[in-house]
């Protein structure tokens, strides 16, 4: 075989004393597709981070064509031939496309930015992406989808030999995966290695030459040519077959709890949309990023109140104002960003754990200690949550038992309507099954469950039914019968089916 | 409580250096009169506190101050209301100036420095506007009601405690009751710390906000009442000029963080006489005042900056320590 282009011996990294990564190994070939998977949380950002010269390890060393290196910084590791596509964007989105793509590094003569070559320059980076928009475009002004080509445009420019992609197409549409996947191909056949990271199996296994697993920041092992398959990725990254690992069960559904008509949302006044839930169902919410989920989740909560539409929860009409609002209604929700939105990170798992029904347990204005420490007495064992004490600080926590303390808090108040917004987003392994169990079991004890994840595998596995939703439209539902991954990415990104008439 | 120690030790310290430099510091009348004016402080301070737990600042309330120490004079002395009419009017405004300010930052999202910067000019322009600038004062009258701030209690033979103290007592221990014993205390904790996870919890965090700044509006009232009544007369140029910062500056001695989340009612009482005993010391120990700023700056950011080196170096042996244990799994 060739000489590695770059290679990443026993790396680790941890952060504030979680271990991220624990001797971790990669090797990157010229002109081959390497797809590095896992869960979420299993070490794959960091590892890329690592890798582009945003972090350094902690221990290990990292090898560019056999020569032992350090990259101090992403300056660095471009000028050694490695560009990394985030995928958080990096983009500025007050400047326009061809600022964006030569940021840093901007072609000048003394000190004056040669506009002309730029924009020569951008329009053939832009071409090759197959992205048509002007390069003096404000980034701001694009769709997510395009602002993502933009950013592997940007990549391209450098001429790099190691292009690291993490979740490139998270956000891009059916059309634009196309063209990014031939582009990649084309890139591979140049001699460029392409380190592929991607939650979409179907996607990696048509595309990737070598699968490299990682399983809690750990090498779980490593799939060549027909070796892999979408079975044999789930396994080394589950650890087990995919049919023990979502502990979904089919449940007896009731009567409809929440009945959401003609509700529209602030993110897309123009679109109207109506569902039902009913107790004992979990729903799963699919679409791309961007598409009004969370805006969805919000509104139902009353966060950013609807600007139209009614609500009702068992059969009673609620105006959803303020979070108290939903919460009086019997409506809960988990919140996507659990360290901004769902914490008090530097607050005990006590505080934490009370917080939404200190209102409830008070006697005319005063804490209920007593109340309050039987809470805790409950939830912690009931959900496992593994914490030195009641008053452990939960920056301290693990993110799977960071979870299981916002989803504690809100089992505290005895929802009827149980909303998660990307429910296991960070979380190991072990606390995902948790998570999914807690889930099941709220279904099983007649609450209605709707969960929104990006991750199509969890969709597919815990849901009864999948609402998706298009650029704000709910473009289809599919029952579990119906249920796969390409019709859910059908719906999701906006072509028309027979089954969104269901 | 662990966290007071080190303000504690630094106020202990300089009252113990003050001893040795000065032999009249421990004298019943000085001591009473540091007492005295670290109640009128403290009260100031434990208002501020509030605001500064939900991550606001509160930079109006040397001229609320102000304004309250010039109008009740002057409405009792000039405009010769009733009493009990003077009395209401002011608490009426000073709580009035809060819950302006919080609806300002809450409903127009204004940010609270701002507000509250434009207060400390508008309050005492209002006030040197009425009084056209003249000193406003009680002279020979009111010598009962005077005694709310200028009163002393028998404490202990030869030694009596100013009445302020008692105010600040009362003050003291509500907001501490408050604050760590009612539901809205832990609501203004969390919302200081993290305010858009406690509108995600449900907590009603405007209502929350504009509470905080009535109480600091509030108390600054209190505090402009008792210190007119301890001087006697006011001047609307520059009466209760600077107490904002000296507040302030008490309340993050005590462990307030500007940030927000963070503060004790007793750090806020050890910073607020910290504040005066150094005060104490630069005009009992030196013949210059006018390096009095100077002194207690650099006193401030000294123990400001050993707070957070301490506070650094507790973080880095947490962090060992749960690697330790995680290794050890």
């Amino acid at each position: 075989m060739a000489k590695p282009l770059l290679e990443a011996r026993r790396v680790s990294k941890s952060f504030a004393g979680v271990r991220a990564l624990k001797e971790v190994s990669l090797t990157v070939y010229p002109g081959e597709v390497l797809a590095v998977v896992g869960e979420n949380g299993a070490g794959k950002s960091t590892l890329m981070k690592i890798l582009a010269g945003v972090q350094s390890p902690d221990s290990g060393e990292l090898l560019v064509e056999d020569v032992v290196r350090t990259i101090g910084s992403v300056q660095e590791a471009l000028s050694l031939g490695i560009a990394l596509i985030h995928q958080e964007l990096n983009l500025a989105e007050t400047l326009d496309v061809g600022a964006n793509i030569f940021l840093g590094r901007e072609p000048h003569c003394c000190g004056w930015v040669d506009a002309g070559r730029i924009s020569k320059e951008a329009r053939l980076v832009l071409e090759r992406v197959g992205l048509k928009v002007d390069p003096s475009t404000l980034v701001g002004d694009l769709t997510i989808g395009q602002q993502q080509l933009v950013e592997i445009a940007k990549a391209l420019s450098v001429d790099a030999r190691v292009l690291i992609m993490d979740e490139p197409t998270s956000s891009l549409s059916d059309h634009e995966t196309k063209v990014l996947l031939s582009l990649i191909r084309e890139l591979r056949g140049r001699g460029v290695g392409i380190v592929y990271i991607s939650h979409r199996l179907g996607e990696v296994g048509g595309l990737a030459d070598r699968v490299e697993v990682l399983r809690d920041g750990e090498n779980a092992g490593s799939l060549l040519g027909n070796e892999i398959s979408h079975g044999a990725m789930v396994q080394l990254m589950v650890g087990r077959e995919l049919s023990q690992f979502y502990p979904h069960q089919s449940h007896q559904t009731g009567e409809v709890v929440l009945e959401v008509r003609g509700l529209r949302t602030r993110a897309y006044p123009g679109q109207a949309v109506d569902f039902q839930l009913r107790a004992g169902e979990v729903v799963g919410m699919a679409g791309l990023v961007g598409a009004g989920r969370s805006e969805l989740l919000e509104a139902l909560f009353g966060v950013v109140p609807a600007l139209q539409g009614s609500v009702r929860v068992s059969g009673e009409l609620v105006s959803p104002r303020s979070p108290r609002a939903a919460m009086d209604a019997g409506i809960a929700l988990v919140p996507e960003d659990r360290k901004h939105q769902g914490l008090f990170l530097e607050m005990g798992v006590r505080e934490n754990l009370s917080i939404a029904t200190l209102h409830k347990e008070q006697a005319g204005g005063f804490l209920n200690r007593t109340k309050e420490k039987a809470l805790c007495e409950e939830m912690i064992p009931s959900m496992r949550i593994k914490t030195a004490g009641v008053d452990q600080p939960v920056q301290f926590l693990s993110g799977g038992n960071q979870q299981k303390v916002v989803i504690g808090k809100w089992l505290a108040t005895r929802p009827s309507v149980f909303l998660l917004d990307e429910p296991t987003r960070g979380v190991d392994i072990g606390a995902k099954q948790e998570i999914y169990r807690l889930m099941e079991e709220l279904a099983a004890k007649g609450a209605a469950v709707l969960f929104v994840s990006s991750d199509l595998e969890e969709i597919l596995g815990m849901s009864d039914r999948v609402l998706v939703l298009h650029e704000g439209r709910l473009s289809g539902e599919l029952h579990r019968s119906e249920l796969s991954e390409e019709a859910v990415m059908r719906l999701a990104t906006g072509e028309q089916t027979e089954a969104a008439a269901i | 409580m662990k966290k007071n120690l080190g303000i504690l030790g630094l106020l202990v310290a300089v009252c113990v250096v003050t001893a040795f430099l000065s032999g009249s510091f421990l004298s019943a009348y000085n001591v009473e009169n540091v007492l005295r004016r670290s109640a009128l402080f403290g009260i100031l301070s434990i208002g501020v506190g509030f605001v500064i737990i939900t991550g606001g600042i509160d930079l109006s309330l040397g001229s609320v101050v102000c304004l309250v120490g010039c109008a009740l004079p002057w409405l009792l002395t000039v405009q010769l209301w009733p009493l009990p009419l003077a009395l209401l009017a002011v608490a009426a405004v000073s709580l009035g100036i809060g819950l302006f300010h919080g609806l300002l930052i809450t409903k127009l999202r204004i940010q609270p420095f701002i507000v509250t910067l434009c207060g400390l000019l508008l309050y005492r322009g209002i006030a040197r506007g009425f009084t056209a600038d003249q000193t406003v004062g009680f002279g020979n009258e009111f010598k009962t009601l005077r005694l709310l701030a200028t009163g002393k209690v028998p404490f202990l033979p030869g030694f009596e405690l100013p009445a302020p103290l008692i105010f600040l007592a009362l003050v003291a221990i509500l907001a501490a009751i408050f604050l760590n014993r009612t539901i809205f205390g832990r609501y203004l904790l969390a919302l200081g710390r993290n305010p858009q996870a406690a509108t995600y919890s449900g907590i009603p965090t405007q209502r929350m906000t504009i509470l905080a700044y009535v109480i600091s509006s509030g108390l600054a009232g209190l505090g402009g009442v008792l210190f007119v009544l301890d001087v006697n007369s006011a001047q609307p140029v520059d009466f209760g000029n600077f107490y904002e910062l000296y507040a302030i500056a008490a309340a993050v001695l005590g462990g307030c963080s500007l940030r927000g989340g963070e503060g004790s009612v007793v750090g806020i009482l050890i910073g607020a006489a910290l504040m005066q005993v150094l005060r104490n010391m630069i005009t009992l120990v030196t013949t210059r005042n006018n390096v009095e700023f100077a002194i207690i700056g650099a006193v401030i950011l000294l123990g400001v900056v050993a707070d957070e080196l301490a506070r650094r170096i507790a973080a880095r042996r947490r962090a060992a320590h749960v690697l330790e244990t995680a290794g050890v799994r």
